[in-house]
Formats: structure tokens, C-alpha cells, sequence
């Protein structure tokens, strides 16, 4: 029972259910378990767009959702949100929406930005409503948990929890240093 | 990194306490026997960060309770502070308060840290018989996580309980 190597090892490792951006064989995956009300969360999202944009077609980046509901009452249905617009094929324009709009999360504001999305609207409210995607986001939770989150924003650099700064020159390090890692293999 | 060598207390029965969590309610480890008790101690209240440990436990009731554990954390900081805290945080799990001695619970497992004045990031997980079955301390700066003690947990028999008819009541939502 002692050994726990696998400790702070993502788990499950990046599938095709996951919401990716970037190529799949890209020497390099970032995954970030996030909360869309978080303040950090809300810090890392520039420093990721950097990283994005520095390393281009070299980084495949994965968000998970880590909604922490006690403390962010919105966290939980604008993880839902990002859900529902995943149904409809626009995952990634409400990650951002949100993340550029963090301090008005209420059902209102998610229904306006869905709207300002051009998605079907009607879909998506009755979507939130009769949660369709909790159990997705619960999911995404009991993975970060299992794989050793422990606070948001988590990074998984090629499946290894980074446990340092994620200022964007200390993310940056620590993805160039994978990347090298990688090669030498 | 949490890399694991054997922690504290591993396989020895787990000392007994009796401390407070409000002013007027205490709380005795021996009362939670029949069932695996998480022990978790940490340095202080108001550690400022959000998504700090104690606040990712609260979150993660529902998978310990699928266990029909007990979640205890344990801090030296006063009853006064622990209520302050707990509400502000909404935790839905008792504080106690290791406050009168000082520390003598933190020093009785073996996780006090004399120069700081406050205990180790420290976790234990003990079984139905109060024997301590998994313990750990952390680098006082490093949230551990809880994937620890899920794996703790989930090695003690019989596993956890099913969906079905013997599902907890309480779930909360």
C-alpha cells in the first residue's frame, strides 16, 4: 500500500472524449483541470493562449473540468455551460467566452453567451436546466481526483503533474524541459 | 511528488482524543469505530489559496462517503477560528480544534512541528478497528490531494458500496 507511484500520474490518460486543442500526436500535452469561476483559472488562461501560441502545432492542450461548488456557486453549471456547447460543436468558443467573462457566471449571463455564440439556444437552456452534462462534468472531477488535483488550475505536462509555478515563463520552461525529455527517449 | 514511503503509526492502533469542534460540541475518534476514519491534519485556517486542501475534501464527501468514511480535520488553531473558517468555506465536515494542550493530538501522531507551533500536513486513514492503515505527511507547503487516501480507502475491505439499495442517504443535492 505504500508504494503510490502512479501518485500524480493523469488518469485516465487523454482520450477522444476529451476537449482538445492541438494535434493528437503532438510531442507535447497539456492538460489543465480548471474552474471556470476560479481567479487562477481565470489568470492561467492568458499564460496557456502564450503557450499555445509559442509552441503552435508542438502542443496539444486539454481542459478538464474541476468545478469546486462550495466555493464558486456558478462553477459547477458554467462547467455545465461549456458542456452544452460542446453538444452543439462549440467547446472551445465558450471556454473562452467564460474565461473572458468570469464574474458573471449566473444562468443569465450563460444563456446571453450563448445566444452572443449564435448556438441553439432553446437546446442549450433546456440543457442547463435538467443538467444533461453534470454527470460528464462529475466525471472529469473524479478523474482530476484519482489523478491527484489538488486545487485548480492543475497542470499535466505529457501526463505528469506539474507541481511548480505556471507563471508563463515557468510554464514554459517546464513544457520546453518535457519537450527535450521527449526527444531523448 | 508524492512519493510514498511508509508514514507514521502504520498498523498500530490509532491513539484516542477527544476534541472540540464548536464551543460547545467535542468530538471523540472512538465514536466513528465500525467505520474508516480520515484523520487530516493541517498547519492552519485561511491558508490563501483557493481550492486549498480542506476545501478539495469538501468537495470530495460524496466519494468518501461511498466508503462510509469519516472525514476529521484537525488544525491547532481554536474553535472560534475553525467556525469562522468552516462557514466561510462551507465545509460540510467537523474541525477540531487541537488547541488546549497545544498540539497534543498532532504530537501523540507524530506530526507536530515544534518550530512552526502548528502540526505536519498530515493524513491518516484508519479502518473500522481504529488501526491506522495509511498515513502520510506532505511537504508542509504541498497540498497532497485526495487521490491518496481514495486509494487507502478502496484497500480496505469490502470496497465501495454499490448503487443500489444500501446507498447512503445524505447525498447532498
Amino acid at each position: 500500500m505504500q508504494s503510490n507511484e502512479d501518485a500524480t500520474t493523469l488518469t485516465p490518460p487523454v482520450s477522444e472524449r476529451d476537449h482538445a486543442q492541438g494535434p493528437a500526436d503532438a510531442p507535447l500535452t497539456l492538460v489543465e483541470y480548471g474552474d471556470y469561476e476560479c481567479p487562477y483559472c481565470g489568470r492561467a488562461y492568458p499564460i496557456v493562449k502564450y503557450a499555445q501560441e509559442q509552441l503552435g502545432e508542438k502542443l496539444r492542450f486539454v481542459f478538464r473540468n474541476f468545478p469546486l461548488r462550495e466555493l464558486h456557486p456558478h462553477a459547477q453549471h458554467a462547467a455545465e455551460a461549456a458542456e452544452a456547447a460542446d453538444a452543439q460543436g462549440r467547446f472551445w468558443e465558450m471556454h473562452d467566452y467564460i474565461f473572458e467573462h468570469q464574474r458573471r457566471l449566473s444562468d443569465r449571463h450563460l444563456i446571453d453567451y450563448a445566444s452572443q455564440l449564435g448556438l441553439d439556444v432553446e437546446r442549450f437552456d433546456r440543457e442547463l436546466t435538467s443538467h444533461t452534462h453534470a454527470p460528464r462534468v462529475r466525471a472529469d472531477f473524479s478523474s482530476g481526483v484519482r489523478s491527484g488535483v489538488n486545487g485548480t488550475p492543475t497542470f499535466f505536462i505529457n501526463g505528469i503533474r506539474h507541481d511548480g509555478s505556471w507563471d508563463a515563463e515557468a510554464l514554459m520552461d517546464a513544457l520546453r524541459m518535457a519537450a527535450s525529455a521527449g526527444t531523448r527517449k | 511528488m508524492a512519493k510514498m514511503t511508509a508514514g507514521p503509526l502504520v498498523g498500530t492502533l490509532a491513539p484516542d482524543f477527544t476534541l472540540h469542534t464548536t464551543p460547545d460540541q467535542s468530538v471523540s475518534l472512538s465514536e466513528f469505530r465500525g467505520r474508516p476514519v480520515i484523520l487530516a491534519f493541517y498547519p492552519a485556517d485561511w491558508s490563501p489559496v483557493c481550492g486549498d486542501q480542506m476545501a478539495l475534501y469538501n468537495e470530495m464527501l460524496d466519494e468518501f462517503g461511498r466508503y462510509d468514511a469519516e472525514l476529521l480535520g484537525i488544525s491547532v488553531d481554536g474553535v472560534w477560528s475553525h467556525l469562522a473558517f468552516s462557514q466561510d468555506r462551507h465545509l460540510r465536515f467537523p474541525l477540531l480544534a487541537d488547541f488546549e494542550p497545544k498540539g497534543d493530538v498532532a504530537r501523540r501522531y507524530s506530526v507536530y512541528r515544534a518550530n512552526d507551533g502548528t502540526s505536519e500536513r498530515a493524513l491518516f486513514v484508519l479502518d473500522g478497528e481504529g488501526i491506522v492503515r495509511w498515513s502520510y505527511i506532505s511537504p508542509v507547503g504541498i497540498n497532497p490531494g485526495g487521490d491518496g487516501i481514495l486509494r487507502a480507502l478502496e484497500s480496505l475491505a469490502p470496497g465501495p458500496r454499490e448503487a443500489g439499495h444500501d446507498r447512503e442517504a445524505g447525498h447532498a443535492e
